[in-house]
């Protein structure tokens, strides 16, 4: 307890020697601090937060020392986060290395892999990306079809993978192939690390309603990979790849909590709620002068909290035991229509001021609400679209019967 | 705050809805409007409830209830949506004791509460006087005299008004035509000199009446509550009322989407059956989720009724969120119930129109959504 203390007042004082000024700001988008060989930093103090955490092993302090990590317990773990949300820090490194491949490598990987990767990803030296879904293959992961065959002491790899997050500005792919096609799909999937930078790897990025192109189609020709690259055994990717998916969600959800925060531009903006936009924006002082406008918003609102009630009901019944678990289906479907509809509603309300595309005649959070009006459109089809949602309540939760099962009969 | 029900409600919730279905099923709404009931509902049917303790659910113990709570009624109010069920629980339980509780005095409530416990005594809310429900437009006249008040009015929609024992008569004795300041409510017999009672014969066959009060003179023991300074203590007797009126129209919505869904899974058409057609799915799909958001609102807003440290102001928002959110789901589900059933959900044998005809009235009843929108708007700032 003792020790805990002081490692406390230590972390303490470091972090006021050592964390910059702008570091305790909240975050930019576009000062995310993502690493990797061609890592730019727009706020050199990026840099130097970066490095200094690095050099503790602070960006992934869980880790074993003998990879670079921190080496904290998760007692201490806990003091450096209380710590560092105590001063508003920013997350010194973002990465996909961190958040989902490091775990499985200290899970899978052998020595030498680990001494090979790790370090460079506490580092942020290393920016790896996610070859995972394909053209052909959306939700139907496993029926992958990026072909790998070992010749000698490589793999040659051949194929395409679509949705790759940043595989224009990765540098490493953790990547799933197949490596058997005589038995069924999931037994022959092998888990493999490769250098973008190889010959035959190019990638395309798409671009989104919203202007950014965080997604790309990435294409493999006749690719080379050490043998050495393979992690886990031959054909033994897939319990990898579900194991990497469970931090992937996890990961996810804590950007939507955090991204959900910086949506509203921190608790003193008023685009914190519709209805203080709409008044904010009319000039009214006590109450909503457009009368339409007034009612849609008090609707959003009734259903926004019958909806958290509705989650919170959801937790209590599944503690004891009667929750449905489709009910999950559900709450993704209206929550993610709801947050559609608070867009809508912020455009109504900020009229023209929530249509600017760039420059000068908008705020900063004008710009904002106007790209995440159309980032909000994505809701509804990532993590399964709507109408998916609502044939998994029709079918599996009211028990209403599948026209093409009934065709088969 | 328990969004779940506890052993105690959903016992309770068990025996009422097979005494719903066993002893007051849709026939009996059905034989009391084709045979155009006189009172309008089944005495007997109300001295089984009231042997159940359903007439004493919320009121204290002290005055010879049950102390089971609006959870309680609430639960109760639910299954007898569910076979429409029409009775005095409404007037003269969920309306009458929880007014005599808010706005009586000592002597009051012991002399009424325990009447209504032994369902001795029916209650009736004189207080529309609009096609709308506008509960501070008050123009009924209460004029104090050296012996008591004189009241002078007419009154709209008052439910089991021509089978009341009493009338709660809400009169305004100072203060502008809107205000909520000078308005006082009485105790009326309705056998009371210059009270002239007429039945208004409604769509959902409950009954209604309109009342007209001519120099009324009440003694000055009417009063209940203070002269002048009635609103507030109506105002959270209404909202109890909204609550309770919600759960009553969960347990309907319920019900017309029990029906939907076993007919969706029995009709057949083009060879299969139509609850297999994507377009119906998806529709049913909606339905549900909002069933389930009105479910949710409802156990948060009768658990905020039994909540001691609930403010007035709290229980008025959940009261508006509740009848404005039932109030919207309720036409919803009202209307697939009619169309999901097609051509025979439009015959009156079939007892879907009932369902739609009740999910009106009740909407309407205290406040629709257009009103409770606005409320709630207001009481959230904006």
């Amino acid at each position: 307890m003792q020790a805990l203390q002081e490692f406390q007042e230590s972390t303490r004082a470091w972090l006021e020697e050592n964390c910059p000024p702008s570091m305790r700001t909240p975050m930019v988008q576009d000062e995310i601090a993502w690493g990797g060989r061609n890592a730019t930093f727009k706020n050199p103090e990026s840099k130097v937060w970066l490095e200094r955490m690095a050099a503790k092993g602070w960006t992934c302090p869980t880790w074993p020392t003998e990879y670079g990590g921190g080496g904290l317990n998760k007692e201490q773990s806990i003091v450096l986060s209380q710590e560092l949300a105590r001063i508003n820090a920013r997350p010194a490194l973002t990465s996909f290395g961190i958040s989902m491949l490091g775990p499985v490598l200290l899970e899978y990987a052998t020595h030498e892999q680990k001494m090979e990767h790790i370090p460079k990803i506490v580092r942020g030296e290393i920016r790896w990306c996610q070859g995972y879904s394909e053209p052909g293959s959306g939700s139907d992961l496993a029926s992958l079809s990026t072909k790998a065959e070992l010749h000698g002491d490589y793999y040659t790899v051949n194929g395409a993978k679509v949705w790759t997050s940043y595989a224009d500005k990765a540098d490493w792919i953790f990547c799933l192939v197949r490596t058997d096609f005589e038995v069924p799909k999931h037994a022959g999937i092998s888990f493999l690390l490769f250098d973008m930078a190889s010959t035959g790897v190019s990638t395309r990025p798409i671009q989104l309603i919203s202007g950014s192109s965080p997604f790309c189609e990435t294409f493999f020709d006749n690719v080379q990979v050490p043998a050495g690259n393979l992690v886990g055994g031959l054909n033994e990717g897939w319990n990898i790849a579900k194991r990497l998916l469970q931090h992937e969600r996890t990961m996810i959800s804590s950007f939507g909590l955090s991204s959900g925060q910086s949506d509203r531009g921190g608790t003193t903006s008023v685009m914190a709620a519709v209805e203080v936009a709409a008044m904010h924006y009319r000039g009214d002082k006590e109450r909503l002068s457009d009368p339409v406008l007034r009612d849609s918003i008090a609707r959003f609102k009734i259903d926004s909290e019958a909806f958290a009630y509705t989650s919170r009901r959801s937790i209590e019944e599944s503690k004891q035991g009667q929750g449905p678990n489709a009910t999950s289906s559900m709450l993704k479907n209206y929550g993610c229509e709801l947050n559609k509809r608070r867009y809508e509603l912020l455009l109504q309300a900020l009229g023209h001021q929530a249509l600017g595309w760039e420059g000068e005649g908008f705020t900063p959070e004008e710009l904002q609400v106007t790209r995440e009006w159309l980032r909000s459109k994505a809701n509804s089809i990532e993590g399964g679209t709507s109408e998916v949602q609502l044939n998994v309540i029709a079918k599996r939760v009211l028990g209403l019967p599948d026209l093409v099962a009934m065709a088969k009969k | 705050m328990a969004l779940v029900l506890n052993e105690d409600q959903q016992l309770l919730k068990d025996s009422a809805q097979a005494f719903c279905q066993e002893n007051a099923p849709i026939s009996m709404l059905r034989r009391l409007r084709d045979s155009k009931d006189a009172e309008g509902f089944d005495r007997d049917l109300w001295q089984q409830m009231v042997a159940l303790g359903w007439s004493g659910m919320a009121i204290p113990e002290t005055y010879g209830g049950f102390a089971f709570g609006y959870g309680g009624l609430g639960v109760v109010l639910e299954e007898t949506g569910h076979t429409l069920v029409s009775s005095p629980l409404i007037p003269t339980v969920l309306l009458g004791a929880t007014l005599i509780n808010e706005l009586g005095n000592e002597a009051q409530k012991e002399a009424l509460l325990p009447r209504i416990v032994a369902g001795e005594l029916l209650l009736a809310l004189a207080l529309d006087e609009h096609q709308v429900h506008a509960p501070t437009r008050i123009a009924t006249t209460a004029r104090a005299t050296g012996a008591g008040f004189v009241l002078d009015g007419s009154k709209l929609f008052v439910l089991d008004g021509h089978v009341a024992d009493q009338l709660i008569v809400v009169a305004r004795s100072a203060g502008a035509a809107d205000s909520r300041d000078g308005i006082s409510v009485f105790l009326v017999p309705a056998d009371t000199v210059g009270v002239t009672i007429t039945r208004t014969w409604m769509v959902d066959s409950r009954n209604s009446a309109t009342v007209v009060l001519q120099n009324v003179e009440v003694p000055a023991s009417a009063l209940l509550g203070e002269v002048g300074s009635g609103y507030a203590g109506l105002e959270k007797s209404l909202d109890i009322a909204r609550i309770g009126l919600a759960a009553e129209m969960l347990g309907s919505m319920e019900e017309t989407f029990a029906r939907i869904l076993d007919y969706l899974k029995q009709r057949e058409q083009f060879g299969v059956l139509i609850g297999s057609f994507q377009g119906l799915q998806h529709r049913a799909a909606t339905m549900y989720s909002e069933i389930e958001l009105c479910k949710s609102v409802v156990r948060a807003a009768l658990a905020a009724l039994d909540d001691p440290a609930a403010t007035a102001s709290e229980i008025a928002r959940f009261a508006s969120l509740a009848k404005a959110k039932l109030s919207e789901v309720a036409a919803l589900v009202s209307n697939e119930g009619i169309q999901m059933h097609g051509g025979i959900g439009m015959t009156d044998e079939f007892d879907i129109g009932f369902f739609l005809k009740r999910a009106r009235v009740a909407q309407q009843f205290l406040g629709d959504e257009l009103y409770h929108r606005d409320r709630y708007a207001a009481l959230s700032g904006f």
